[in-house]
């Protein structure tokens, strides 16, 4: 079975700049994978790839095979942290709007028993994020926790073959999020989904999805910081994941972060890295799989 | 006692403060009438608010000597009609460039400094022109109206377009929306209400070109009239003209506004939220 999503050797350059660096990755359709790592390491870039929003500078994206259209398209899905929803619709108009554009290429607008299907197909959509008491509403007049959720409902009505979730409870209140991580986990389940979900809270990545993805920079040449891109530098199947794995990410995270600004450490933290690598794996258990590490 | 920038007015208190200046006008106007018709009862240039409603009366009532008809509202008919088609016609250029410049990067890249440079010649330096190649007729005074404020929306419009959030643009991708279907769902119906912002902004302007290119070639309208009776030093006449040119503006100004709260809530929730 050809995976649903295949990276060969991804590298992405912003002129003299590495962002991203030799990442070969196989994600199997049903997988959820959560991406962690310290600000301005490049995981929003890798979404961004996947979305079609950049293109890769070298090596190549597959989905189910085919290499992916280099816009965004409606077989991948996203919620952004903000923004995703359309303010000038309804709840349910914004749910049915994908289900207008694809069914009407010229007005974009549907008509008798096909704008009621769309219309029950998107409220019961609505109903299984928990908005149904809330169709008409507009979306200035929901909060937070419920524009996500909305935001959700309008890309799981296309039945997109992977969801990208950019960091999309980082607005939220700690109670609405966990209730989100439910909604989310269930989504799932229930619809078989692929999930690629940027998140900032370490915990989030671990607890939430199958596989854990960190990205870190494997070399760092302290007097040419920007000559280095990130890679995978851990990628586990968290479900199996222990606490002290855990805590050993979020040191190696929270070092990397606290040395954006490049020091004499910064080599130093950076050989460490690969050679705790093969323990982190171990203690994850067995099937740790292993990332693009060594370039 | 609190800081002067935290003290604020209650309803009612708001209320009389706007009257105020307008109260002092008439006030003022009123003494300075007085004194000037003591000192000679044929002055023409601060007449009473009884001669002030007399004309008015006569200029709203009763049918010209000259042409029959009445004369307050056939100016203002012209007027209001000039205005509403060259402002009409502006608004439609302004819609249709402004979301396809602000949409569409390769026709921005063209056509958008050709658009800046159009927005900086002066429109009532072209007037002489637009007489040459139109004529002295209803078109000329149209098409200065157009020249006159259409860029200005045009830029207004695209700025807008350009505003929308980029996540909007992607998700709309997402959702299977073509180029066309997303300027037509997406984007279109959320300029709308920035368009009838941009309205209430060139009205101004577009009156302003209005009474000049009626006072320089015109045989009706309201600027016609004013510039007409200067002549006779006939302020009776010119000042309820100001006066009615002004309600004009602001009764078109506050229709406007009623007409986006009414057609696009959604718009207008933000405000009153924040």
């Amino acid at each position: 079975m050809t995976a649903r999503i295949e990276i060969r050797n991804l590298w992405k350059e912003y002129g003299e700049q590495v962002v991203l660096e030799h990442i070969n990755l196989s994600v199997a359709a049903g997988d959820f994978c959560t991406i962690v790592g310290a600000s301005g390491c490049g995981k929003t870039t890798f979404l961004r790839l996947l979305l079609g929003e950049e293109s890769p500078s070298r090596g190549e994206i597959l989905l189910d095979g085919e290499p992916l259209t280099a816009e965004p398209g409606p077989d991948r899905g996203i919620v952004f942290q903000r923004y995703s929803v359309f303010p000038h619709l309804s709840a349910l108009r914004n749910v049915m709007l994908g289900l207008e554009l694809r069914g009407a290429p010229l007005s974009g607008r549907l008509f008798g028993a096909k704008r009621r299907r769309a219309r029950d197909e998107a409220a019961a959509m609505l109903e299984a994020v928990g908005l149904g008491h809330a169709l008409e509403k507009y979306p200035d007049a929901l909060s937070g926790g419920m524009q996500q959720r909305l935001a959700l409902a309008q890309s799981l009505v296309m039945h997109p073959r992977i969801l990208l979730l950019d960091e999309p409870f980082g607005a939220l209140d700690p109670g609405i999020r966990a209730d989100m991580h439910q909604l989310v986990g269930r989504l799932w389940r229930e619809n078989d989904l692929t999930v690629f979900m940027i998140t900032h809270d370490l915990k989030e990545g671990f607890h939430l999805g199958t596989r854990l993805l960190v990205f870190d920079k494997l070399r760092h040449d302290p007097d040419a910081p920007r000559a280095y891109g990130a890679g995978v530098t851990y990628d586990l199947p968290v479900a199996r994941a222990d606490q002290r794995t855990l805590e050993r990410i979020e040191a190696d995270v929270s070092r990397s972060e606290a040395l954006a600004p490049q020091s004499a450490e910064a080599e130093q933290a950076s050989e460490t890295r690969p050679a705790a690598q093969p323990t982190a794996g171990a203690d994850a258990g067995a099937g740790a799989r292993k990332g693009a590490t060594t370039p | 006692m609190k800081r002067i920038i935290n003290q604020r007015p209650r309803r009612g208190a708001a209320l009389l403060l706007g009257l105020l200046p307008f109260v002092l006008v008439v006030i003022v106007y009123a003494f300075a009438s007085d004194a000037r018709l003591t000192a000679n009862p044929n002055d023409k240039l601060l007449p009473s608010f009884a001669t002030l409603g007399e004309t008015v009366s006569r200029l709203a009532t009763e049918p010209s000597k000259r042409s029959g008809d009445i004369e307050l509202w056939k100016d203002t008919a012209a007027s209001l009609q000039r205005l509403a088609l060259g402002v009409g016609i502006a608004a439609l250029i302004g819609l249709t460039f402004g979301v396809l410049l602000g949409a569409l990067p390769y026709l921005r890249a063209g056509l958008a400094p050709f658009v800046a440079s159009l927005s900086l010649i002066p429109p009532l330096a072209l007037l002489p022109i637009l007489f040459i190649v139109f004529g002295l007729g209803e078109l000329s005074k149209v098409v200065l109206i157009v020249f006159g404020i259409a860029p200005f929306i045009v830029r207004d419009l695209q700025q807008r377009v350009q505003e929308l959030p980029r996540e909007q643009l992607i998700k709309a991708q997402t959702l299977a929306g073509n180029t066309w279907q997303i300027m037509l769902r997406v984007i279109l119906p959320q300029v709308l209400p920035r368009l009838i912002d941009a309205v209430r902004l060139s009205l101004g302007a577009a009156w302003l070109f209005l009474i000049a290119a009626e006072a320089i070639a015109s045989t009706e309208g309201l600027g016609y009239r004013i510039f007409l009776v200067r002549r006779y030093l006939a302020m009776d006449v010119i000042l309820p003209y100001v006066a009615w040119i002004t309600l004009l503006a602001y009764l078109t100004d506050l229709g406007l506004k009623q007409l986006s709260r009414l057609l696009f809530p959604w718009y207008h929730g933000k405000e009153e939220h924040a």
